[in-house]
């Protein structure tokens, strides 16, 4: 570089900067949103008790003070670690897996003798369980904010990650199924009464896997390629990695018996593929692969059975649960009575009768929601979904590096996807499998790692729109490369 | 408990529901349209020479014309990627650390970059390999960029647009 006029970075008065209305942080309103959420939470444990109890007890608010004390912790964190973050994030989170602490409690509540219901203690039951695990998941994902200050860096780990993903999604598949099968799907590895579901963190590592390979082969991905239809599909030899992940979640189904996790994986692959590439080839592509493997397992299933078995069932129990409803079909025909039940506005929380429910606490925790809170509360709850994948998508909008493009958009994608799988299986959309619910279901594994994915799209959305220099920004690098301009303007694609 | 209380409470929790769903809208559009608006604030270039006042800017601006507050890759990979001008230089190159990365196979690490200076944009070569455009002359030195003259460098065209 020749001797540079450096250009006017440095402006006339910093004051009347314009630039400074970009450098919000809106922490405030991430407060303020985070304590209606809590207030929210607390409503719920109140209106359960006087359902459940016929009387509101004087420390209903015990459960709800707790998580405000936890996430209003993790709130702190953010503002110094990571103050330009997402100010809508927490807040929805928190309000999902404070609702979901409260109906495991109201679970406990139902579960428990009539006389001891009263004096249920905080951390009693899977409620309480579920509690200890929020407080565990949000301290992780505080730490992987405190860790992780710059998104790039987990880039260095890509291969490290992968092949950890990889082995932590065949594990279940090769032990023995006395450790790795829990209700006829091997997703689980047990230890004594401690049981970890390694694929829900295998989803993170292998997206950190992909997001940095495609950042390396993007340009192979999308430029090689001939025209058919209108339409430009690869090379042949490009499709290699592609064929690869569907391989292997082909595998996962029929090992794992698990078509949920299956689509997971695959539909990840596609979708970060599509990011990077913007060829609608891939999805096609994409699309046909799983619908023609999923249609060869259920063919396979129905004549030969044996590994295939499981999904030929499932298949069946989908297409017709009216079919046997008091055998195979009986916990989907229980969650649509369930939905049914609640109609437009529910019985009210703790109204319901969800005991009847097999697998409540898990699989089926929005059929159960669902009775309580009608349709008007469940479609509350899916644009809270909603509006979090809306804000990790934004965050991959607003981000400048195509690493951190790729992972936010990857890791939005794969937690909507997963939200549909599960809402798809239980409304009978699509064949049930067991994935669970994110931050609703009780279980530790699942709510880890989606803490973790949330600690993620927090810090990539800070790196988004962090200003290059305005309050609390960290000043560029003194010397060494051209300073990072220009994080504080938004890059938008337009289409002509 | 009476059961009117716990009808009221019941619609009450699911409209609070809903409240907070359009408050997080509130937040987000508001975020959304802050970027946008500032989008145009940011655009210094015209006021950076007028920081004693609006007075002596309005005549600057009238001779000068249009200022620009978009950078568009009209040509190219990134053809369509807009970027909202500011007072910073923007560098352009393959290197990922530059403002605009550009995946084109004919430029280089470091290709070029547009630095303003009262209010006009410059685009400088940084000894590129294959060269800086403007329009169909090479650029050598600083050379003043007027709205709408294509910058080219390998397959990728850009433009300044007010």
């Amino acid at each position: 570089m020749t001797a540079p006029a450096t250009p006017a970075t440095s402006p006339a008065t910093a004051g009347e900067r314009p630039g400074v209305r970009l450098a919000r942080s809106r922490r405030n309103a991430e407060l303020s949103l985070l304590l209606l959420a809590m207030a929210l939470v607390a409503a719920y444990g109140a209106m359960v008790e006087a359902n459940v109890l016929d009387t509101v007890t004087p420390d209903f608010w015990v459960p709800a003070a707790a998580l405000a004390a936890v996430f209003l912790g993790m709130h702190l964190v953010i503002r110094f670690l990571a103050p330009f973050a997402d100010p809508a994030l927490l807040p929805a989170v928190a309000l999902l897996n404070g609702l979901g602490v409260g109906f495991l409690r109201r679970l406990d509540l139902a579960n428990a003798a009539p006389a001891d219901r009263a004096e249920l203690a905080i951390f009693a039951g899977i409620g309480g369980r579920q509690l200890a695990w929020t407080l565990v998941s949000v301290m992780l994902a505080a730490g992987l904010l405190a860790l992780m200050r710059d998104h790039r860096s987990i880039s260095r780990y890509a291969y490290t990650l992968g092949l950890a993903g990889i082995v932590l999604v065949m594990l279940p598949a090769v032990l023995p199924a006395s450790i790795s099968e829990i209700n006829g799907a091997k997703l689980w590895v047990r230890i004594g009464s401690f049981s970890i579901q390694p694929g829900e963190f295998a989803k993170l590592a292998l997206l950190v896997f992909f997001a940095y390979y495609l950042v390396r082969k993007r340009e192979v991905l999308s430029l090689a390629s001939h025209r058919f239809l209108g339409i430009d599909f690869p090379r042949g030899r490009d499709l290699g990695p592609v064929l690869v992940v569907w391989v292997i979640s082909l595998l996962v189904l029929v090992f794992e018996k698990d078509l949920g996790t299956s689509l997971l994986y695959f539909g990840m692959f596609v979708a970060t593929v599509y990011i990077a590439t913007e060829r609608v080839s891939w999805l096609l592509i994409g699309l046909v692969l799983f619908f023609g493997g999923a249609y060869l397992a259920y063919f396979l299933g129905s004549t030969v059975g044996g590994p295939f078995l499981n999904f030929s069932v499932r298949a069946d129990i989908w297409l017709d649960p009216f079919g046997d409803p008091y055998n195979k079909g009986y916990q989907l025909v229980q969650g649509l009575l369930a939905l049914g039940t609640g109609g437009l506005f529910g019985a009210g929380p703790g109204g319901g009768q969800p005991l009847l429910l097999p697998e409540v606490q898990n699989d089926f925790i929005f059929a159960g929601i669902g009775e309580e809170i009608g349709l008007f509360g469940l479609s509350a709850l899916l644009m809270i979904y909603l509006l979090i994948v809306q804000r990790g998508l934004r965050a991959a909008l607003a981000v400048r590096d195509s690493f951190g493009k790729l992972l936010a958009g990857g890791l939005a994608f794969t937690l909507g996807l997963q939200v549909f799988v599960i809402v798809g299986g239980i409304s009978k959309l699509i064949p049930l499998t067991g994935q669970t619910t994110p931050f609703l279901s009780a279980g530790g594994s699942s709510l880890m790692a989606n803490w973790l994915l949330i600690a993620v799209l927090l810090r990539v959305s800070d790196a988004g729109r962090r200003p290059v220099t305005g309050v609390g920004g960290k000043v560029n690098r003194p010397s060494g490369g051209p300073p990072e301009q220009l994080h504080g303007a938004p890059t938008e694609v337009i289409r002509p | 408990m009476p059961e009117l209380v716990i009808t009221v409470a019941r619609f009450g929790f699911l409209i609070l529901l809903w409240i907070f769903v359009f408050t997080v809208v509130g937040v987000i559009r508001r975020d959304l349209f802050a970027g946008a608006r500032s989008g145009r604030l940011v655009a210094a270039p015209r006021t950076v020479g007028a920081s004693t006042g609006q007075a002596t800017a309005k005549p600057a601006k009238v001779k000068r014309g249009r200022a620009a507050h978009q950078l568009v890759v009209t040509a190219g990979q990134l053809a369509g990627t807009r970027i909202t001008l500011g007072e910073a230089q923007i560098t352009i190159g393959r290197a990922e650390d530059s403002t605009l990365v550009i995946t084109d196979d004919y430029a280089s690490a470091r290709h070029a970059r547009l630095v303003p200076r009262d209010g006009q944009w410059f685009v400088e070569d940084l000894g590129s390999t294959n060269g800086t455009y403007l329009d169909r002359a090479k650029v050598t030195g600083p050379t003043p960029v007027p709205l709408g003259v294509p910058i080219r460098i390998g397959r990728t065209s850009l433009e300044l647009r007010p």
